[in-house]
């Protein structure tokens, strides 16, 4: 599959037709979802909304909207009208969606066209794609892996080469991570940028959408074409919600050594030092950093996190829509629903909000976890006064082996360098940093950029130099 | 966390919990509690700061209609799991004394 640039470019030449490419991408879908379970549905109708498109080119050529004929996947948890919307669980297993996200509502208008669904942990928790209730999703690059998580359909259908984009949604980086293991790009935007209106909702103040895609630039054209203040979203941000962040051609990256001392493969740091070799010798400096508290953000993260997860979630009760599960009374009923319909990860997750947020917990846990966000921003601020963007490996470890990660924490303590962009809600940028060997075979590992609140833009502009320049 | 606890989460968040689940619950739960603990280190020495993330504003906008009158009616009755007519029907809520 060629990058969203290049279709659009033989789009307008006539060299190639919406009809054509979307045709081949659910071919190519139908082949291979049987072994990867990238997907979740396949959405046929795409194939006469490709000959519009198509039909729209020829009369029009380049005066059509940006993404016009472009096929695009879409995590189940983002809401698109007349189709399931199942976030993964079994509680949402027959759901329909009854209104458009604000995102799908932004894709369509710019005429992206949606070719299916894509698989998930359920409700977005894990880092794996293992918890989904309809099935884990292999790495397309070596089906004994996992694609990460917990969008790991949406990396795997761009690495499967179904799709040039896939929609993820980023919590504590379930976009960053599988686009490490699967070897694209994800991006994490300022939280605020992108609306959240019709995303399901997991820890609120931390979710934000993302694109995963093939080169840096498909991923900031769909980026600009999703953000944007929504008046269904009140946590959106403008312009002017902070100040100005510079776009310049040498900048000062800051490495958190301490940071990354511990519990991270040595060859994925070997590759991440081949990548500071190559910011230096591109005339970038690079420095150390002292990140202390950032160390502790996982810790924060699974208060916060769990917390608004368990005030979120309780929506599902078998009343008004989704499974429900008949009892005795009302109690049993919601008791029985929710107990058939969540998997293991959302009920331990659950049961940990519920007790941090519990009388005599409350200040020890969640008031504690939210100031340490505030000690957190402020951190950042000051590391931000001195360096242009902070850099750290996506993930600890490449791509790990499907069931290998059994213990909760340490699939948590795969999330170490992505969950403090979101508890202060920077934008950040996984890209592939280089390849590490594992049974033989050559696994992709990710390099992430994290910018100051509102640099969305200046970690397009150097990741565009750095990686989509070399491709 | 002591069984106990467990139970007592279990209820609150209206989640029926079998016996096995209750005691995996219990060890997960308290070997994740224990790590989240170090969260009071970060803070430890802090008093005076607000916990309050981000800037905080008032967002408001128009309240006006934005649908066609029973636009989406129809779609949402049809994922309910009971209804009678265009009524979304529940159990009954307050039990009579026997």
């Amino acid at each position: 599959m060629k990058t969203i640039t290049e279709l659009r470019e033989e789009y307008i030449a006539g060299t190639t037709t919406p009809t054509q490419v979307v045709a081949e991408a659910l071919e190519l879908i139908k082949s291979k979802n049987k072994e990867i379970n990238a997907f979740l549905d396949i959405y046929e109708e795409s194939l006469e909304q490709a000959k519009e498109a198509t039909k729209l080119y020829a009369e029009k050529g380049s005066d059509t909207p940006e993404l016009l004929g472009i096929p695009v996947a879409l995590k189940n948890n983002i809401l698109l009208k007349g189709q399931k919307a199942t976030g993964a669980s079994k509680i949402l297993e027959n759901y329909t969606a009854v209104y458009d996200a604000t995102v799908v509502r932004k894709l369509k208008e710019a005429g992206a066209i949606f070719v299916g669904s894509t698989n998930m942990d359920e409700f977005a928790m894990g880092g794996s794609t293992e918890n989904s209730a309809f099935g884990p999703t292999l790495n397309p690059l070596d089906t004994e892996r996992v694609p990460g998580g917990s969008s790991g359909g949406s990396a795997a259908a761009v690495a499967m080469e179904a799709v040039p984009v896939a929609i993820g949604t980023d919590t504590g980086g379930s976009v960053r991570q599988p686009a490490s293991f699967c070897g694209v790009v994800g991006f994490k935007p300022t939280y605020g940028a992108v609306s959240r209106y019709g995303l399901m909702a997991m820890g609120s103040s931390l979710d934000q959408a993302g694109p995963l895609t093939k080169t840096v630039g498909d991923a900031e054209l769909v980026h600009n074409i999703m953000s944007g203040v929504d008046e269904m979203d009140a946590t959106t941000i403008n312009e002017d919600t902070y100040e100005q962040v510079s776009v310049k051609d040498k900048l000062v990256f800051g490495v958190p050594r301490k940071f990354m001392a511990e519990g991270v493969d040595p060859d994925v740091l070997e590759a991440f030092e081949k990548h500071v070799e190559l910011l230096k010798t591109e005339g970038h400096e690079v420095v150390d950093i002292d990140l202390p508290l950032f160390e502790q953000g996982l810790a924060a993260y699974y208060v916060v996190m769990p917390a608004e997860v368990s005030s979120n979630l309780a929506r599902y009760d078998g009343i008004r829509y989704g499974l429900s599960v008949e009892g005795d009374n009302l109690l049993d009923v919601y008791e029985k629903s929710r107990a058939e319909g969540f998997g293991d990860e959302v009920k331990r997750r659950i049961l940990l909000g519920t007790h941090v947020l519990s009388s005599g917990y409350y200040d020890a846990y969640y008031t504690k976890a939210q100031l340490a966000r505030v000690k957190m921003r402020e951190e950042l601020d000051s590391v931000f006064s001195k360096v242009d963007i902070i850099l750290t490996p996506t993930a600890p470890t490449p791509a790990f082996k499907l069931g290998e990660k059994k213990e909760p924490l340490s699939m948590y303590k795969q999330d170490i360098f992505t969950v403090p962009v979101n508890l202060t809600g920077v934008p950040a940028i996984s890209f592939p940093m280089g390849t590490v060997e594992r049974d033989e075979k050559s696994l992709p590992v990710g390099v992430q950029y994290i910018g100051p609140h509102g640099g969305d833009a200046r970690l397009f502009a150097i990741a565009k130099k750095v990686y989509d320049e070399r491709l | 966390m002591k069984k106990a606890e467990i139970e007592h989460l279990a209820t609150l968040s209206r989640i029926k919990l079998s016996e096995s689940e209750v005691e995996k619950f219990e060890s997960e739960l308290s070997s994740i509690m224990t790590y989240v603990s170090q969260v009071s280190e970060i803070v430890a020495k802090d008093t005076d700061s607000e916990p309050v993330v981000g800037k905080v504003h008032n967002v408001f906008r128009k309240d006006k209609i934005s649908n066609a009158a029973n636009e989406f009616s129809d779609d949402i009755l049809r994922e309910m799991p009971e209804t009678d007519g265009r009524y979304l029907q529940v159990k009954k809520i307050l039990q009579t004394e026997e």
